[in-house]
């Protein structure tokens, strides 16, 4: 029995870790095109499933028609906050754009609720509840949906990045805005494009995080809880940002699991966070990331 | 219409009374030039001189604060890089400046960057008039890389090339947006002797078999009176001589200003 509860530990967490890895891939967009960490990522996440919940409870939304409310909103509402708040911060240091994102974050986690309510909110997707079972497998459809969604949209957005004309351009505008801008690039619109995917992808973090716990702002959590991941991986790196999901979610259930029942729970909240701390002494840009030389 | 060397030619480059100041420091006083279709300009000084500043106003990196340039019949004195990139004009940078994740063939396709069309929605559809497009684009490209003698590097990345090549990709990527007017700037710098006739030889061809009109900044005065057809002397900020490679070479006050620094040894 002893080594059926380890591969259901291990199997569970490597299912969240690629939920996680779906919140992550958002800060990796905004930090490759733009050098800026985007703090507000979890909230963009949060907004998306409050429309998306909202919708279907206030106004009787089928499921599908509340996804595509929710996914027309996030690409005008994430065009809009690049036009007005972000377009006229390009230039200044980035420490500037970093507190901006913080001060949009915390804005959005308090008008959130005040919009659309506080109550917890579910985003019923047409879904099974009963766990799968496949051999020694125990999991959880909507772990399963996300992680298959996770792994779709890192492929899909892998070669976007890797092989399309526009994905190219936008991995120049991320090396050098100033060559870029050279080569007839317009930085501009892809910074724009930048951050409408990030709203893309924060609307499919949002639905299956939000199917998975339920909509309210602790949705907005998530921004900080893939901190670890996004850092493991490399701030840089979309395969990065997969195994550092997966080695946190399987750090997280092997401590919820082996640890939690002697110290009476809680370690599964913090060891993520001691693994990050751990690796940044030993490789200051992540597992995956680009180590920058600097010359002094 | 391989050379027209000064007279006859239509004035490509108007540089009319440009002036650039950073706080206090003026880079840049009152210089006038034109760069004339077809011709190789060279624009040299000493350290300090401002022949960086005044390419990065050409290329629309710095606006001037006082006078115009005139590219073709478009004041571009205020015009924001992309938009002058897209006019014509392609440039390569001092310490080299590519993707250097990126390989030689990707570099040179992002060089042409200008001349494609197709949206963001289509791109994502690689099918189609997308991929119609990117096989012509593909073409020429292969062509500049056959030109560079680049073909057997074309999948690597720039990033593990020697210095020399490097610089040969940059040059391929300006390029490939098949500019009327080429800026380089100090196409040789830091090269050995071998790389240097290399590079004046891709230059040279450049301009007598596409008819490119090339302004380029040069540190090393030898190689450039012998390829420019005009040459302009900046010192301290401001023109002070300018013609034929000979007549700049007799002027006493270029000996002065280069013999007034420790560039004297480089005099040709």
């Amino acid at each position: 029995m002893e080594w059926q509860f380890f591969v259901e530990l291990v199997t569970n967490g490597m299912l969240t870790g690629l939920m996680y890895a779906l919140v992550a891939v958002g800060f990796v967009l905004i930090y490759k095109s733009t050098d800026a960490i985007n703090f507000a990522q979890g909230e963009f996440c949060m907004i998306a499933a409050i429309v998306v919940a909202g919708a279907i409870k206030l106004y009787g939304f089928p499921v599908w028609v509340a996804i595509g409310t929710g996914l027309l909103f996030m690409l005008v509402f994430n065009w809009g906050l690049e036009r007005v708040v972000l377009r006229p911060m390009i230039g200044r240091p980035v420490v500037a754009i970093i507190m901006a994102t913080i001060g949009l974050a915390l804005m959005f986690r308090g008008l959130g609720p005040l919009v659309f309510g506080a109550e917890t909110r579910p985003i019923p997707l047409p879904i099974p509840d009963q766990p799968i079972i496949w051999g020694p497998f125990f999991m959880a459809p909507i772990d399963v949906l996300g992680a298959v969604i996770s792994i779709g949209f890192m492929a899909v957005f892998g070669w976007f990045f890797m092989k399309s004309r526009k994905g190219v351009a936008m991995r120049a505008v991320a090396d050098s805005h100033q060559v870029s801008m050279a080569m007839g690039i317009n930085v501009e619109r892809y910074f724009v494009l930048a951050w409408m995917l990030a709203g893309f992808v924060a609307l499919l973090g949002g639905l299956v995080w939000g199917s998975a716990i339920g909509v309210d702002t602790q949705l907005a959590a998530l921004g900080l809880k893939v901190f670890p991941v996004v850092i493991l991986g490399g701030l840089d790196s979309i395969v990065g940002v997969i195994v550092g999901g997966i080695i946190v979610g399987v750090v997280e259930a092997i401590s919820a699991g082996y640890i939690d029942p002697f110290v009476g729970g809680g370690t599964k909240d913090f060891t993520p966070y001691v693994l990050m701390i751990l690796v940044l002494m030993v490789r200051p840009y992540g597992i995956f990331g680009k180590p920058i030389i600097e010359r002094i | 219409m391989t050379n027209t060397a000064g007279s006859g030619g239509s004035v490509k480059l108007k540089i009319q009374g440009v002036a650039k100041s950073f706080g206090g420091v003026r880079a840049v006083t009152e210089v006038s030039a034109d760069v004339q279709e077809g011709e190789i300009f060279a624009i040299i000084g000493p350290n300090g001189a401002g022949k960086t500043t005044l390419l990065n106003m050409i290329s629309g990196f710095y606006h001037p604060d006082e006078g115009s340039l005139m590219f073709e019949n478009h004041d571009i004195s205020n015009m924001r890089p992309a938009d002058i990139a897209a006019l014509g004009v392609a440039r390569t940078f001092q310490n080299i400046a590519l993707f250097r994740g990126m390989t030689v063939l990707e570099n040179m396709m992002l060089g042409r960057h200008v001349l494609m069309k197709t949206g963001v929605l289509s791109a994502f559809l690689y099918w189609g008039p997308a991929q119609r497009e990117e096989i012509a684009h593909r073409e020429r490209v292969e062509e500049i890389i056959e030109f560079l003698n680049l073909t057997d590097l074309r999948k690597t990345p720039t990033g593990s090339l020697a210095y020399g090549l490097q610089k040969r990709v940059e040059l391929g990527r300006a390029l490939a947006a098949e500019p009327r007017l080429l800026l380089l700037d100090e196409p040789m710098a830091g090269m050995n002797q071998e790389e240097k006739e290399d590079m004046v030889r891709y230059v040279l061809d450049v301009n007598q078999e596409w008819g490119t009109t090339i302004a380029l900044i040069e540190h090393d005065m030898g190689v450039v009176m012998d390829i420019s057809d005009h040459v302009a002397v900046l010192d301290m900020g401001a023109k002070i001589s300018q013609g034929t490679p000979d007549e700049v070479r007799a002027d006493p006050k270029v000996i002065e200003a280069y013999l007034g620094t420790t560039d004297h040894k480089e005099v040709a």
